[in-house]
């Protein structure tokens, strides 16, 4: 079977129950990041999820090292998972303590947390390693995500978790929003920002700590943070990016899971990542408003503006036009012939333009206020700015027209 | 503990660790006081995906390449982020997580794909470091110290961490006021002629060589905790920079040399007999050195700030 076959089997959920259910589970999962994530994001703290995933890799050592002790196998999903949140929860705690009650700010806390805590999570493992019942942890796999060879159990455990992530966001997504957009409103409203706040870190910790083994605790940030910005791209308003970022979420989530099934040894969670990424990629190059395609299309339509207003202008005033992209302009509008004389359109355009330039002096004369200066670029027509009655206004204080080039 | 074995297995890996830590720790300083801290986070990720096309390109872990390809991978990050900022309107911690997450993940996609088997070059490496492998393996004792024999066969990442860490202090020291200026006031450093831009940029490449010079030795998360803790916990000390500086050098070689210590030898004084690691044990110590500070620093508070909230 080829690549593309196993993929497609991977995609239609035919690979298997379990990579059906991982599938599944890593689809509901990256709706969820992608949505819940947005908040963050619109909140400016999307970063203090870095810290809370790394914090998480002492809480699994520590939740295996006990399961062990107590006579366990050590390797049980849930116990892992439980431990993990704690620790999380310990990290952020300790990045808003840090924030609050000393001079550092909070990038410093965040970094601080984020690296000593991993540091942390690395001793145990290397103390793992040594026990006897250590050897075949496969801890390392909470680090970047592995789904091959994962039990049913825990793949069950990942499918109702990303539900369970999808459902909490759903059930949250008015005070949130609320909340991420205008904090002070919210408050007014009678809303307790604080927890809200509390709430959107509570769906940040459960997204990551289902995320662990699937996208593994050091790239789970991205799932929060990609869709969210991917999504800023196509839309301005809340409730759609919202929308937007949990739908590319949970493309990536999905497609990346099946990527990851049809081609097994390599780590599931930077296959996820880099097909965000690449949607990511893609918006910023294609997306209607802010791409960058967009942004160069919308620069040079207001060059083609200035240059073809300048050689009008010049037509008018009987000034040789030079410029050779002036030039391209005016004859592509028919204004100009080949041997650079212009057309009686030329001349009629030219003789408008230089009015408008009158028009626009006289304008400011009568409005010395800000809207009518604010609106004139020297490249609006007139028409869009004022009424009829105020052109006629201003032409008669100007008089009747002239012949374009014979005037000056 | 200090006798021919100390200097075979442990002086190695300690003195690295210290060089890596204060090479770290220099401009880690500015970039907590410049709200910065995350760009050393965002740095030590982007040296991953920077050293595996070195690798990929030269084929050999020459160390110019390695230092090249993270200085370059730093720079397009740097660039991708403001692309990023400046057409999405997007505010600075979202497009570094966009970027560094991205990067990462595509050096470990490279690194997977790629026959690295032949060089100390893996993923498990990359995120935890190997210091304890950093052996003088022909040291016979301290007299080797005088051998020029033994000296030529010391571990390649000693000398290279050395003249990293000695360009880090010769960069402080020839650019110090620039730095400081506009580190401080911005504005008024550009107003007598700084270029702060350039400045901005230059502190993120030398963060940048710093990172991946650290980076065989403790990997590229726990790098982190060197770029950040001790300067931090430095920065609730005093506020005079030039003592804060001071403070994060002291800080950094003891989070070094007690974190090493303490990995090789504390499983042994509870009856364990494998050490654990060392790049992280050194990462917990400049964290219980920053928790320290923290709640006992003389200046640990903002000015200002009331009493009670102390």
């Amino acid at each position: 079977m080829t690549m593309l076959d196993t993929l497609l089997t991977a995609l239609m959920l035919q690979a298997g129950y379990n990579a059906a259910l991982v599938a599944l589970g890593a689809g509901l999962l990256g709706i969820a990041a992608g949505a819940g994530g947005t908040f963050l994001f619109l909140r400016k703290r999307a970063l203090v999820s870095d810290a809370v995933a790394h914090a998480t890799l002492p809480g699994v050592g520590i939740a295996f090292i006990v399961m062990v002790l107590l006579g366990g196998d050590g390797r049980s999903l849930p116990g892992l998972l439980l431990g993990s949140a704690i620790s999380a929860a310990i990290g952020l705690l300790l990045v808003e303590w840090i924030a609050r009650r000393t001079r550092l700010a909070e990038d410093a806390a965040i970094g601080a947390v984020l690296s000593v805590f991993f540091g942390i999570g690395i001793v145990l493992l290397t103390v793992i390693q040594t026990m006897s019942r250590g050897k075949q942890a496969g801890l390392e796999s909470f680090l970047l995500g592995s789904t091959a060879g994962m039990l049913y159990q825990d793949a069950v455990v990942i499918a109702i978790g990303g539900g369970l992530a999808l459902l909490a966001v759903l059930l949250l997504r008015r005070p949130m929003t609320l909340v991420a957009f205008d904090p002070e409103y919210a408050a007014a409203r009678g809303l307790e920002v604080r927890l809200v706040d509390l709430a959107m870190m509570g769906l940040v910790l459960g997204v990551t700590v289902i995320g662990l083994k699937i996208v593994g605790l050091i790239l789970i940030v991205a799932m929060l943070i990609i869709p969210a910005v991917t999504a800023r791209f196509w839309t301005d308003r809340t409730e759609h990016v919202v929308l937007v970022a949990g739908a590319l979420g949970g493309v990536s989530g999905y497609l990346g899971a099946a990527l990851s099934a049809s081609a097994p040894g390599i780590p599931t969670g930077p296959i996820i990542v880099l097909v965000a990424f690449g949607l990511f990629f893609l918006s910023l190059l294609l997306a209607p408003k802010r791409g960058v395609l967009a942004a160069l299309l919308r620069h040079r339509r207001f060059q083609l503006r200035v240059h073809r207003r300048q050689g009008l202008l010049a037509l008018a005033h009987g000034e040789p036009v030079l410029d050779p992209l002036t030039i391209r302009v005016l004859r592509r509008d028919g204004m100009i012939r080949g041997d650079m004389v212009p057309t009686d359109a030329g001349r009629a355009r030219a003789a408008k333009a230089l009015r408008d330039e009158r028009r626009w002096e006289i304008a400011r004369q009568i409005h010395q206020d800000e809207a009518i200066h604010g609106r004139y670029d020297g490249l609006t027509p007139i028409e869009n700015v004022l009424t009829r009655d105020e052109i006629a206004d201003i032409d008669r204080r100007i008089g009747g027209p002239v012949v374009a080039g014979g005037a000056a | 503990m200090m006798g021919s074995a100390f200097v075979q297995l442990s002086l190695t890996p300690i003195l690295i660790g210290v060089l890596s830590a204060i090479a770290c720790a220099l401009p880690g300083n500015f970039l907590i006081l410049r709200r910065q801290a995350l760009i050393g986070d965002a740095i030590s990720h982007v040296v991953l995906p920077g050293i595996v096309v070195a690798f990929l390109i030269t084929g050999a872990t020459a160390s110019m390449a390695m230092l090249l390809g993270a200085a370059g991978a730093a720079v397009v990050a740097v660039l991708l982020i403001e692309a990023i900022k400046r057409l999405g309107r997007i505010e600075p911690g979202a497009a570094m997580g966009v970027t560094f997450t991205s990067m990462f993940a595509g050096g470990v996609l490279l690194l997977e794909q790629s026959d690295t088997s032949t060089v100390h070059l893996d993923v498990e490496h990359a995120l935890m470091g190997n210091l304890e492998s950093l052996i003088w393996f022909r040291a016979r004792g301290w007299e080797s110290l005088f051998d020029p024999v033994a000296l030529a066969h010391l571990p390649p990442e000693l000398p290279r961490i050395a003249v990293v860490a000695l360009l880090m202090v010769l960069l402080m020291v020839v650019f110090w006021r620039p730095l400081k200026l506009s580190t401080f006031d911005e504005g008024f450093a550009g107003t007598v002629g700084v270029p702060t831009g350039l400045m901005g940029f230059a502190l993120v490449v030398a963060a940048a060589v710093a990172a991946v010079a650290a980076f065989d030795a403790v990997g590229s998360i726990i790098v982190i905790a060197m770029f950040i803790c001790p300067p931090a916990a430095a920065r609730l000390m005093t506020n005079r920079l030039e003592i804060q500086i001071l403070w994060s050098v002291v800080f950094a070689t003891l989070s070094a040399v007690l974190g090493y210590v303490l990995a090789g030898y504390g499983p042994l004084w509870f009856g364990a007999d494998h050490a654990v690691s060392a790049a992280g044990m050194i990462a917990a110590v400049s964290g219980a050195i920053l928790a320290l500070a923290s709640v006992a620093a003389p200046h640990r508070t903002r000015l200002g700030a009331p009493k009670d909230a102390g």
